[in-house]
């Protein structure tokens, strides 16, 4: 059964586009249904926000762009991690994993 | 690298947007495409699957357009098409964008000229390194009046001192070249072998000056300024070590300085040999006087309170190594001033006078675009109202509004930039010659930087209250008036806006009617001699055999008969110091009926020949001149000035007494006659205590006198005549300074003359301004009200009465705005009172004199609309309506 899905958490969709990318170099299609497939349907990408927030992470030399054929032999941008993008997602997962640890513990603590 | 990806990526969308387009595009529509065939997948009809997959985009326009707007491009080229769109609206109504960028033009342009004159006089350091460390050290009198130290005071702290990593002293040279053609006199210095090691100057070509140099007996050396070095021996670079022929004497030249290097502390100064003072010379002689300008670099890590506190100390403990003549005693310590502010005492007073006058400029300038926008914006209500009714976010109105006047602050910019070259070349032509640094006094990089900010900050506050106050109307009403009438909020802005007007112009009228008086009276005042038709020169004889007097003097007399003898001259003299030219050496007397036998400190000697005072037409008081009779083997004569043997003899006649000037065991002089107080140093200063003696009856014999020569008609044309002459006698012989004794005495009140001529042209335009502003404001005025007063004419008005409505109105707003003036006025005044000369600040003539001009000015300015209202038939106006 599907979770009802919800807008991706403000702030954490370049987080979650590097996290994607950093298996494979993909194109906006292929990063958008990962993003819901792995979330398992919670998080719906706006494919509005999806592709500004590509333009902002390429230009701030996190990601690069290629135009590529795919294999039905269309051509398609893709996006591929840089060594800096590879850098901040470790930082920014690292630092979400702090925080979410944080939201747990003072959701779970007793009140 | 990311910084270089913006710029880059974002260049390139500028450069080819349809291209960047059409990628986004691509983009979307392979998204598309990909959702429509996952759709297809689950088995919707090709027809539904589309549907779907669009409203997962979210539209794909709106898909696209997220995609474009990012990136800072974008903001860009929104803000070009806000200036493109304003440049077009511009260009429909050309009368007030040429009024507008005119006025602001005007007033850009000349605060970027007086900041070009500021900025390296006043704040851009001197170009020396680390110039904020030099120091000018001065003793002083008991009045605390400066005064050069002596050679024995600068070898005292020289050796006691530990605030200063370097000192050094100099005194003026003014040594002559006998070239081939003419002898010239160059400005030179005497400095102490650390001087350029004090500026941290090394020369370009050879060495400095090194301590074994300074010795005296040694020999003499010479270091040459770059310019010189080019003009006299045509940039030879084989000059050093070649020996050159000053005064008569062999120097050879060790060196030539860079070509970048401003002889500050010395103006002018071309060349600089070392000082070599004599030690053996007994220390109470008049040698060891105070002639020594004396500066200094503090050492490292220490504060000038320091160096100040350790000076005071040294001065008040005085050590037996270091004996102290009674009139070199120290006794108040030394002084140490900033070098840059010591250098530019003179005239700092009057620059920020004028950079103050120059903001007012600029405020009523802008003020007057405000107001002219403001009523702009008034006719475009309409429209503005339709836009907002149609969606337009009142951040994009005051965007677009602002965007008008910044683009006309930024034309106005330009037009400044211009405005400020021209302006600047008339202030380095007003400027009074002894501005240091005037020679970097330009339009340069950062007067641009400042025209492009005085521009963006004018565009701004100009736009902002018209912007504020059209964005904020009421939708409705402004829909519903659709014409050009104006609201109360609009009124009173607009009236606000012309008061503050009139009272920046009043400021500006007030301060430069002060500084007018304080100039007429001090052209009033008399300096004790006629300085019409006096032709004026500067005879030196260095290069005489040293302690050949006789020569000297047989030089000086037969020029002065060659001179008497060329047509036109009636009468010619000479004296040791020309009064205003900036001569002002001081000596010691004493009389002998001082009871206490007390020196009197400061003497103005004037070393004349027979015919100087008649000459200057210097009235004698009483007793007789100095003539013929006074010559060499004759009793000793001199001549005291009027107020100083009143000083000295209130009760008694002066006529007889005897005094020794200069050395205190030296000849007594017989005071023969008393004449007119001259002014030596400054017209508006007191006069000097002066005593005149015959140049043969000197206790030394002056090596250059200034010649004085009375002549028919216009002086200047006679120059090369009397000059001829002088040559007849001796052709190697320099002659400086050749100037009407009257430019003389104009020169002398040049700093006060040169704010007082900037601040009129100030007055006046923005007196234009306001008078522009006036009368725009009831021009316009009359203009909305045109169908109420056609209704009042008709209804029986007289157009007595019209008037009186307009004009009261007027009279009231400049009221206020004359009377918050008058208040600015008293205020801003404290700023010029060290210009002022005989004039109270607060000058009821002057702010009465304000009064009426701007009375008139505003009788006309708001005086023609009214004369328009009052010839309004209502006829015609009901019917229009």
């Amino acid at each position: 059964m599907e979770e009802p899905s919800t807008d991706v958490i403000q702030g954490t969709l370049d987080l979650l586009i590097l996290k994607t990318l950093s298996l494979k170099p993909m194109h906006g299609f292929g990063v958008a249904r990962r993003i819901e497939q792995i979330s398992r349907g919670v998080f719906k990408v706006n494919p509005g926000s999806l592709l500004t927030a590509f333009q902002r992470l390429e230009r701030s030399g996190l990601l690069n762009a290629e135009w590529r054929d795919t294999e039905n032999a269309r051509r398609a941008k893709y996006y591929a991690l840089t060594r800096l993008g590879r850098k901040q997602l470790e930082a920014e997962t690292a630092d979400w994993a702090r925080r979410a640890a944080a939201v747990s513990r003072l959701l779970g603590a007793e009140g | 690298m990311s910084l270089w990806r913006q710029l880059s990526r974002g260049l390139r969308v500028l450069v080819n947007r349809p291209a960047a387009d059409r990628e986004i595009a691509d983009e979307v529509e392979h998204y598309l495409e990909q959702a429509t065939a996952e759709h297809l997948a689950r088995g919707l009809s090709p027809e539904a699957a589309r549907r779907a997959a669009r409203l997962e985009l979210g539209g794909v326009p709106q898909a696209r357009e997220a995609a474009r707007s990012y990136g800072w491009e974008n903001a860009l080229s929104s803000t070009l098409s806000d200036f493109r769109y304003a440049w077009r609206r511009l260009r429909l109504s050309p009368g007030f964008t040429f009024v507008a960028v005119l006025t602001l033009g005007l007033g850009i342009g000349a605060g970027t000229a007086i900041w070009s004159a500021v900025n390296p006089v006043l704040l851009r350091p001197l170009p020396y390194p680390a110039a904020r460390r030099l120091v000018a050290l001065a003793d002083r009198l008991d009045d605390g009046a400066p005064l050069g130290v002596t050679y024995g005071n600068f070898r005292e702290v020289l050796a006691r001192s530990h605030s200063f990593g370097e000192l050094a002293v100099t005194r003026p040279w003014q040594p002559t070249l006998v070239g081939p053609d003419q002898p010239e006199r160059f400005n030179g210095q005497v400095v102490s072998a650390g001087y350029f090691r004090t500026l941290r100057v090394v020369p370009a070509l050879g060495r400095d000056f090194e301590p074994a140099d300074d010795q005296p007996g040694g020999r003499r050396v010479v270091l040459l300024s770059h310019g010189l070095w080019r003009r006299a021996f045509g940039g030879d670079s084989a000059i050093v070590g070649r020996s050159i022929t000053l005064d008569g004497e062999g120097y050879t030249v060790v060196g030539v300085m860079p070509g970048d290097f401003e002889s500050l502390p010395g103006s002018f100064a071309e060349l600089w040999t070392p000082l070599r003072y004599p030690l053996t010379l007994p220390s109470e002689g008049a040698e060891w006087g105070h002639n020594l300008a004396m500066l200094g670099r503090l050492a490292d890590g220490v504060p000038l309170e320091t160096a100040r506190a350790e000076l005071l100390a040294i001065a008040v403990n005085p050590v037996t190594e270091f004996a102290r003549p009674a009139w070199s005693t120290m006794r108040h310590g030394l002084t140490a001033t900033p070098l840059q502010a010591e250098l530019t005492r003179g005239v700092q007073p009057a620059l920020l006078a004028l950079l103050g006058a120059v903001l007012l400029v600029l405020g009523i300038a802008s003020v007057n675009v405000a107001n002219l926008l403001l009523a702009r914006g008034v006719q475009r209500r309409g429209e503005l109202a339709m836009r907002a009714a149609l969606g337009a976010g009142r951040g994009r109105l005051m965007r677009e509004l602002l965007s008008e006047s910044l683009l006309l602050a930024g034309l106005g910019g330009v037009l400044g930039v211009g405005v400020a070259v021209l302006g600047v070349r008339a202030l380095v032509r007003l400027a009074p010659a002894d501005l240091p640094r005037l020679a970097s006094v330009g339009v340069d990089g950062t007067a641009l930087l400042v025209a492009l900010g005085l521009s963006t900050v004018t565009g701004l506050l100009v736009g902002l209250l018209p912007a504020l106050q059209l964005s904020r109307q009421d939708l409705k009403t402004g829909l519903q008036e659709g014409g050009t009438r104006l609201t109360g909020g609009h009124q009173r802005t607009r009236q606000l806006l012309v008061v503050g007007e009139v009272a920046l112009s009043v400021v500006l009228l007030v301060s430069a009617g002060l500084l007018y008086q304080s100039v007429a009276r001090l052209f009033a005042v008399d300096p004790g001699f006629t300085a019409g038709h006096v032709l004026t020169m500067r005879l030196a004889t260095s290069g005489d055999a040293p302690g050949d007097s006789g020569a000297t003097a047989r030089f000086f007399a037969q020029a002065l008969s060659a001179v008497r003898a060329v047509p036109g001259v009636r009468s010619a003299g000479l004296t040791s110091q020309l009064p205003l030219s900036g001569d002002g050496d001081l000596y010691g007397a004493h009389f002998e009926s001082s009871p206490d036998g007390r020196n009197e400190g400061r003497v103005t000697r004037y070393g004349v020949s027979p015919g100087y005072l008649e000459t200057m037409g210097i009235r004698v008081v009483r007793g007789r001149t100095l003539d013929q009779r006074d010559r060499a083997d004759a009793p000793f004569a001199a001549l005291l000035s009027q107020s100083f043997a009143r000083r000295k003899f209130p009760d008694r006649d002066p006529i007889g007494q005897r005094l020794h000037v200069g050395p205190e065991r030296g000849q007594w002089y017989t005071v023969v006659g008393v004449v007119a107080d001259v002014k030596q140093l400054s017209l508006a200063g007191a006069a000097e205590d002066a005593v005149y003696l015959p140049t043969e009856q000197s206790w030394f014999t002056d090596v250059e006198l200034s010649l004085v020569v009375r002549v028919e008609g216009d002086p200047l044309p006679l120059a090369p005549a009397v000059k001829a002459a002088i040559w007849s006698v001796d052709r190697s012989r320099p002659i400086g300074r050749v100037a009407a004794m009257r430019d003389v005495v104009a020169a002398s009140a040049a700093v006060r003359r040169f704010a007082m001529l900037v601040l009129q042209v100030f007055a006046l335009v923005s007196l234009l301004l306001a008078a522009t502003g006036i009368y725009g404001m009831f021009s316009g005025r009359v203009t909305e009200r045109l169908r109420e007063i056609g209704v009042r004419a008709a209804l029986g008005a007289s157009p007595r009465t019209i008037v009186a409505m307009v004009v009261r109105q007027g009279l009231l707003l400049i009221g206020l705005g004359a009377a918050a003036g008058l208040v600015g006025a008293v205020l801003a005044s404290q700023l010029l009172v060290s210009l002022l000369y005989s004039v109270s600040r607060v000058d009821p003539l002057t702010y009465a004199a304000v009064i009426g001009v701007l009375a008139l000015v505003s009788a006309v300015a708001c005086g023609l609309p009214a004369s328009r209202a009052a010839r309004v038939d209502p006829t015609v106006t009901l019917r229009a309506g």
